[in-house]
């Protein structure tokens, strides 16, 4: 079996893609990307379909051996160079072709929590309700239901990859997206009390070190509920806010249970799911309410934003592979001499 | 608060997902409207629907805000109550075998003496017991069944297991639950059942769905370790029947 070989699994890194959201009715997660604008980059970098699955990386990248005989990788989501070990650094949002026996190592992201790495023709691996996603709490989908470990070998559809030119996005400016993360009010903001939702528009919160691929805890003002906190158990939709008895609000997320039985007092729409989702522990946020049809509006104009994206894509430059720019030392802004030296992001890439 | 609403009520939950509720109470003629409504939807094939996910009280309905929208949906959802009235349905019935005895039922002494029964007329009730699978959730497999006779309720456990056992059988208030997978729990555990309920060298690896219905056979353990050893092989699979309702 050839593809990627672990020699660190990172943090956290699963394989994800857009998930199984058609069998929650079986109490199933959606799981799936948490950034899907990255993903859907990241594939296309690679030339895959968008909806491939890709490694998410959270925090802490992984260190993989390439052991086809070659592969096309793109890391998107971080503005994080992607280290080939020994040889040098590879720009984020730009795809790149190793050779057997080539490592890559994706360091510590310098500034969100996410990053995706996708591989040209992707994984070959079992879909589990047609989706590679990995749930991890139910050991589903994936590599072996799981996060990528030391001495995983992740098996590649492809034994190796055509030279070609390769792609670029020149400024992955999604990822400075700010302003107050947007809330769809309900389905239970009648359980608390008027001043306890004055409260929570007006108010800063704090990513909590709660956070994972279920849920994001946040500090900051507690909630009042006006009777009790337990409802008969309902649906949960991504980005439910959910509050229970301590009053402290959870934003539930890609991985998140399909019913629960806490009342829920808004839902993040889903075009800042992926901002919100980047933001790591002790980063501020703040909500802003809008209305369903603002929210759909607000879900063509990302779509709109993220097929811009897809736009500006264009060739990075000459169509060597990495070893040979390496072998014949061209040192022609795809890769640098010096490991560590951070000569290719600044470089031109041929935009 | 009524126990079930006149008319249903609409919620939002977000751009992607909208919320049909019919009651806020765990009650036969709510999930009744709340399946109906599902299928009635699910033979519609709306465009842009996603899933859809009934629960005791409700049905949410998973949707692209790309494809359908909020309002548009509802137009959707009125058409479908016109409709889900008047079909006859099928449901699938499941006989499940349990073991009632030892360690699969640790704490089926403890619910005898909650409910004033013996623990022999605790497996009674619970085997002359006609359940619904009112909902699938929260992890992949678990079926929440109803009603549960009054003599048998009892509440939550004071204290959840941090690890409730793979296939555990379990009551609480009007409910019971199977545990498909090995979490923690709040239920009490009167028995297990050798059958997996989510099991991903099955296809499909989910065994039920909401509608069902379920009944109970009191097993022996040695038929329990049997039975065990037969499912987990896939020597064997558990069939259903169809029967029809009104």
């Amino acid at each position: 079996m050839t593809g990627l070989r672990v020699i660190a699994g990172g943090l956290q890194t699963t394989v994800q893609d857009f998930g199984r959201p058609h069998v929650q009715h079986l109490g199933i997660p959606a799981s799936g990307a948490m950034d899907r604008t990255a993903l859907r980059l990241a594939n296309r970098l690679v030339g895959n379909d968008e909806a491939a699955a890709a490694l998410e990386i959270r925090v802490l990248g992984p260190t993989l051996e390439v052991t086809a005989d070659s592969a096309r990788v793109a890391l998107t989501g971080s503005r994080t160079p992607l280290e080939i070990v020994g040889e040098g650094t590879v720009a984020d949002h730009r795809s790149v072709c190793l050779t057997r026996g080539q490592r890559l190592r994706v360091p510590a992201l310098g500034d969100g929590a996410l990053a995706y790495l996708a591989v040209e023709g992707g994984f070959d691996l079992p879909p589990v309700y047609d989706s590679l996603a990995t749930f991890g709490r139910a050991g589903l989908g994936g590599l072996a239901g799981r996060a990528l470990a030391e001495g995983d070998d992740l098996p590649l559809a492809l034994a190796s990859v055509e030279s070609r030119v390769e792609q670029a996005l020149a400024k992955p400016d999604y990822l400075d997206q700010s302003g107050p993360i947007r809330v769809v009010l309900g389905p239970q903001d009648d359980f608390f009390t008027a001043e306890s939702l004055a409260r929570f528009w007006a108010s800063d919160f704090t990513v909590s070190s709660a956070v994972d691929r279920m849920g994001m805890r946040l500090d900051g003002p507690a909630f009042d509920h006006r009777g009790g906190h337990d409802i008969v158990s309902d649906g949960i939709a991504l980005g439910a806010i959910q509050v229970p008895g301590n009053g402290q609000p959870i934003i539930l997320l890609a991985d998140h249970q399909t019913t629960g039985g806490y009342p829920k007092v808004g839902t993040v729409i889903g075009a800042d799911i992926g901002r919100l989702s980047r933001l790591r522990p002790g980063a501020e946020l703040a909500f802003e309410e809008v209305s369903v049809t603002e929210g759909e509006a607000a879900a063509r104009t990302a779509e709109g934003e993220v097929q811009a994206l897809f736009r500006r894509i264009a060739p990075a430059g000459a169509a060597l592979d990495l070893a040979r720019l390496a072998d014949s030392n061209l040192i022609s802004g795809v890769v640098s001499a010096t490991p560590g030296d951070d000569g290719l992001s600044s470089a031109p890439l041929g935009r | 608060m009524t126990d079930a609403f006149a008319a249903p009520q609409f919620l939002a939950a977000g751009d992607g997902a909208m919320v049909v509720q019919f009651g806020a109470v765990i009650d036969p003629a709510v999930n009744a409207r709340v399946t109906a409504l599902a299928e009635a939807l699910r033979g519609a094939a709306i465009d842009g629907v996603i899933d859809l996910v009934p629960t005791f009280r409700s049905l949410m309905i998973h949707y692209d805000p790309l494809r359908v929208g909020h309002m548009a949906l509802r137009d959707h959802v009125t058409a479908g109550l016109s409709v889900s009235g008047t079909r006859a349905a099928r449901r699938r019935a499941w006989m499940v075998p349990c073991c009632y005895e030892g360690d699969h039922a640790p704490d089926l002494a403890a619910v005898a003496a909650g409910t004033g029964l013996s623990p022999a007329e605790v497996v009674a009730r619970h085997t002359a017991a006609s359940l619904d699978v009112y909902m699938m959730g929260f992890m992949p497999g678990f079926p929440y069944m109803a009603k549960l006779p009054p003599e048998l309720q009892v509440p939550r456990l004071d204290s959840p297991r941090v690890r409730v056992p793979i296939r555990s059988v379990s009551i609480a208030a009007e409910i019971c639950v199977v545990y498909a997978l090995e979490t923690p729990g709040g239920l009490s555990l009167i028995g297990r059942t050798p059958v997996p309920f989510f099991d991903l060298g099955r296809a499909p690896p989910v065994l039920m769905e909401s509608g069902d219905q379920v009944r109970f056979e009191a097993i022996s353990p040695a038929d329990y370790d049997l039975l065990e050893g037969d499912y987990a092989a896939h020597r064997k699979t558990l069939d259903y029947t169809w029967v029809d309702v009104a």
